[in-house]
């Protein structure tokens, strides 16, 4: 934003540019108040959001009773009903899940049972015969499965993007490299400190992820948990694997961790991870080549026609997980602070069921809601097979990145408007160029050129200077 | 381009590298009317166009020219012999008969052609195929998006990188550094010997670039940029070194995605299509010449393989070629051999359309005997001494003709 608006005082600042930050603003947007975002990073998506399995998850295995199932049957619900208003993608692939051990088999009915208490009632148990019907590529040595219908891909990008355009489009305020160093708390608004001045607000959402308890220090003087990041590392394979099968694949789960998924993409690739490793950066997911190839045999023991496909990328990601196996979310009263924490993996799906929550706090601590009568809905473009892509319409300037088919037009597109790219990762998430395959072989040189002066870290420096 | 993209034409040529362009004026020469390539990027000319160096043009043109000028050249006399090139237009889908689905500046289109030609060459493995560990900052790059940066955009990536590989085409990298002023602190390869020939690998020493043999990149540091690399080094510890970029180039794969999504048989030893000796696919309206075949030639070798598919095709298109399923498939019956190219040879052989030689490939160095039997009865051996960087070739006339069933290539090595 152009103007001065430090001496605004806005209705809610969210703290973090995380798919959880973006649910949240776009929910107190749409609830007819004045949001500001404070993102420390130059852009959104930057952290725990960055790197994740693209699941929209039923919570089937979820904690029965727990917040995080709550808020992932919401989330799940609303996504569906709001996806086709913004555009979003959505792959109804349904999961099996697969035992491929005695003591794995032996857990499968506890297992269907918990799902049934968690009121998710279509599952089906599956003999190997039946469920290697479904999925003809499957390893021999399966001992069974069982099919939960609902368990659906979407793309874990366009979802935030879509959720913080449409707060902005409806009145928000986005500040990027834009870190909350401190504030106070007067009894009427915040007056935060940030690297980039001061912003006052009647209430703060601390959405900070994997800052979450450090945000929480410098604003309330206290930590209720303390993040434990836990990396995980994905291997993405080409689109010619994502015909091995239909169904995400998921393991028998562990106490720590959902085990190692092999699933389709919204954008019609196939990954395998996460692993589930703990470490004490925040910042940093070290990619470790003995863990990529071990993902590798994990994902040819499951689908052993994976053996003679190429792998397309790797990635690592942060899971912001607490000492507690719930998520932290609470009010703080008496200070208008609502801290968002520990939203350890199941984020993505259940971002919109955690706005819903954390704004009926809102209402609880004071902050007046009164929803727009006629919102904006903007529409994210196409980036998965399932939409009409750019690259089959007239005047699309030609394709740029050839893996993806991404054009010109998408790219000039994504480079405009109030969410465009800071830098080339930004752009990577917004239209897909370099992901694929040759992974910058033959676009690089024209997206150098094409962003020149418009990224905030350039590509390249130019040769003569 | 004024005019929209054609909805039929004889042949279609996938791709507008060496390959592609000398097929192209092959089959005008030869009288083919509508010959159609169809370029993804916005210039034809393929990889060379970004190859700032010499030496190219030996065989095709008798002379010694830089890429682009070389590329620049294949695209005059391709339009000279009236080739309809069309750029900016990706293909799509490979389907069956020749109809070939676009995507153009228009928006989507359907090509029929009589007969189609893939030429879609090679790319250099990434980072990410190869399982390099480390974070994921800018100034990664391969050999072909460096030489796209520099040649074509005049920029300066980086200016102290790291160099992985020590094939042709990293050799090719170290020139580009020295055409922008990059100066790269280590070539690093994790074989103990450089891969090019002799003279290429005297160049680190005449740049003054230390040249690191048995060592390997574990994994790369930096947030936005590179800010350093740990090598593995020979006796198995790590060393940090300091640079600002890395240089990831070579082990080629063919570019190959489109046909691997496609109808066509594909050899998963070349990576490539499964062809018979007219350069044939599964699909008789389809076939391929060039590095799409299996990686890596240079520029000349896939020009002349053009040039040869574009005389097939323009002889199939007057009088059919031999039956596709009649003859020898081509097998290898030792771990040292990689694979054969063509897979397959139909009959007569002998027909004056074929290619003359057979490309083999070891999977490792190899000293002693090369043979090839039928049915468990030994036809013939010779010497043999292979490395696997090295093209190795039988001629077609080795294989007896009128034979059916499988043929397979073996190996006895030398006891050492």
């Amino acid at each position: 934003m152009s103007q001065d608006s430090s001496s605004e005082v806005f209705d809610v600042a969210v703290i973090g540019g995380g798919v959880i930050g973006c649910a949240v603003a776009r929910k107190f947007a749409l609830e007819g108040a004045r949001v500001v975002m404070l993102e420390k990073a130059l852009d959104i998506l930057d952290g725990a959001s960055k790197g994740n399995s693209a699941i929209l998850h039923t919570g089937f295995d979820a904690p029965p009773g727990s917040l995080e199932l709550a808020c992932i049957k919401a989330g799940y619900a609303e996504y569906l009903d709001i996806r086709e208003r913004l555009n979003l993608p959505l792959v109804r692939a349904g999961a099996l899940v697969l035992a491929w051990t005695e003591e794995q088999e032996a857990a499968l009915p506890g297992l269907m049972e918990q799902a049934r208490t968690n009121g998710i009632t279509d599952i089906q148990p599956l003999t190997a015969a039946e469920a290697l019907k479904l999925e003809p590529e499957l390893a021999g040595t399966l001992r069974a499965a069982f099919r939960v219908p609902r368990e659906h891909l979407i793309d874990p990008w366009s979802a935030p993007h879509a959720y913080l355009l449409q707060a902005i489009e409806n009145g928000a305020v986005l500040r990027r490299d834009c870190e909350v160093l401190g504030g106070i708390y007067d009894g009427v608004a915040w007056r935060l400190e940030t690297s980039r001045g001061g912003v006052q607000a009647r209430l703060v959402v601390n959405a900070a992820g994997l800052y979450g308890d450090i945000v929480d220090e410098r604003l309330t003087g206290r930590r209720d948990f303390h993040i434990k990041p836990r990396k995980g590392q994905f291997v993405v394979f080409d689109k010619t694997a994502a015909r091995l099968t239909t169904h995400i694949l998921l393991p028998v789960p562990s106490k720590t961790t959902k085990g190692i998924v092999v699933c389709r993409t919204a954008y019609g690739n196939l990954l395998v991870g996460p692993t589930a490793e703990e470490q004490e950066d925040r910042s940093v997911a070290e990619l470790v080549p003995g863990a990529l190839a071990a993902l590798r045999r994990r994902g040819e023991e499951i689908l052993p026609a994976l053996a003679g496909e190429e792998v397309t990328a790797i990635y690592a990601g942060l899971r912001p997980a607490t000492e507690y196996k719930d998520y932290r979310i609470r009010a703080h009263e008496g200070k208008a602070y609502i801290t968002v924490g520990g939203i350890r993996s199941t984020g993505l799906s259940s971002a919109l069921g955690v706005a819903r929550y954390v704004q009926a706090l809102a209402v609880k601590l004071g902050l007046p809601a009164q929803p727009l009568a006629e919102p904006v809905w903007p529409r994210l473009p196409a980036l998965t097979d399932e939409g009409q892509r750019d690259w089959r319409a007239a005047g699309n300037a030609g394709i740029v990145c050839h893996c993806e088919l991404v054009t010109r037009r998408e790219v000039e597109a994504a480079m405009e408007g109030p969410l465009a790219p800071q830098t080339l990762a930004g752009l990577k998430r917004r239209t897909r160029v370099t992901m694929g395959r040759c992974q910058g072989f033959y676009c690089s040189a024209e997206l150098a050129a094409m962003t020149r002066d418009r990224l905030a870290v350039a590509m390249t420096e130019t040769a003569d200077g | 381009m004024a005019d929209s993209t054609p909805q039929s034409c004889d042949v279609a040529i996938v791709g507008g590298g060496p390959a592609g362009l000398a097929a192209a004026v092959a089959l005008r020469k030869a009288g083919v009317a509508s010959v159609v390539v169809l370029e993804r990027e916005a210039q034809a000319g393929g990889i060379p166009r970004h190859c700032g160096h010499y030496p190219f043009g030996m065989r095709e043109f008798n002379r010694v020219l830089r890429g682009p000028d070389y590329a620049a050249r294949l695209v005059a006399r391709a339009l000279k012999s009236g080739v309809d090139i069309r750029t900016s237009v990706t293909v799509t889908a490979l389907n069956p008969g020749g109809r070939l689905g676009l995507s153009t500046p228009e928006g989507a289109a359907e090509l029929a052609a009589k007969r189609v030609l893939l030429c879609t060459g090679v790319r250099e493995k990434s980072r990410a195929a190869r399982l390099i560990g480390g974070e994921k900052p800018g100034g990664v790059l391969s050999t072909g998006a460096l030489q796209g940066l520099v040649y074509l955009n005049h920029q300066k990536p980086f200016s102290r990188p790291v160099v992985l590989g020590t094939e042709l085409v990293s050799f090719s990298a170290l020139l580009t550094c020295r055409h922008m002023g990059i100066r790269p602190v280590a070539m690093v390869e994790p074989a103990s010997r450089v891969t090019a020939r002799w003279p290429t690998r005297l160049l680190p020493k005449l740049l003054r670039i230390p040249l690191l043999l048995d060592t390997g990149i574990s994994a790369i540091h930096g947030g936005s940029k590179v800010t350093g690399v740990d090598l593995v080094t020979p006796d198995g510890g790590t060393r940090h070194i300091d640079c600002d970029g890395v240089i990831v180039t070579g082990a080629f794969l063919p570019e190959a995605s489109l046909l691997r999504a496609s109808h066509l048989a594909v050899d998963p030893a070349s990576g490539g299509p499964d062809i018979d000796q007219f350069g044939r696919c599964s699909d008789p309206a389809y076939f391929a010449a060039g590095n799409l075949l299996r990686a890596v030639e240079t520029a000349g070798w896939s020009w002349a393989e053009g040039r040869r598919a574009g005389n097939t095709i323009a002889h199939d298109l007057k009088s059919s070629l031999p039956e596709p399923r009649e003859g020898l498939r081509l097998v290898m019956a030792s771990d040292a051999l990689k694979y054969a190219v063509p897979q397959r040879v139909a009959y007569p052989a002998g027909s004056p359309r074929s290619t003359t030689k057979i490309q083999l490939r070891v999977t490792r160095p190899v000293e002693g005997r090369l043979g090839l039997r039928i049915d468990g009865t030994e036809l013939w051996s010779k010497p043999l001494s292979a490395m696997p960087e090295r093209r190795l070739t039988v001629p077609v006339s080795m294989l007896p003709d009128g034979r059916k069933g499988t043929a397979e290539f073996f190996v006895r090595e030398q006891a050492k």
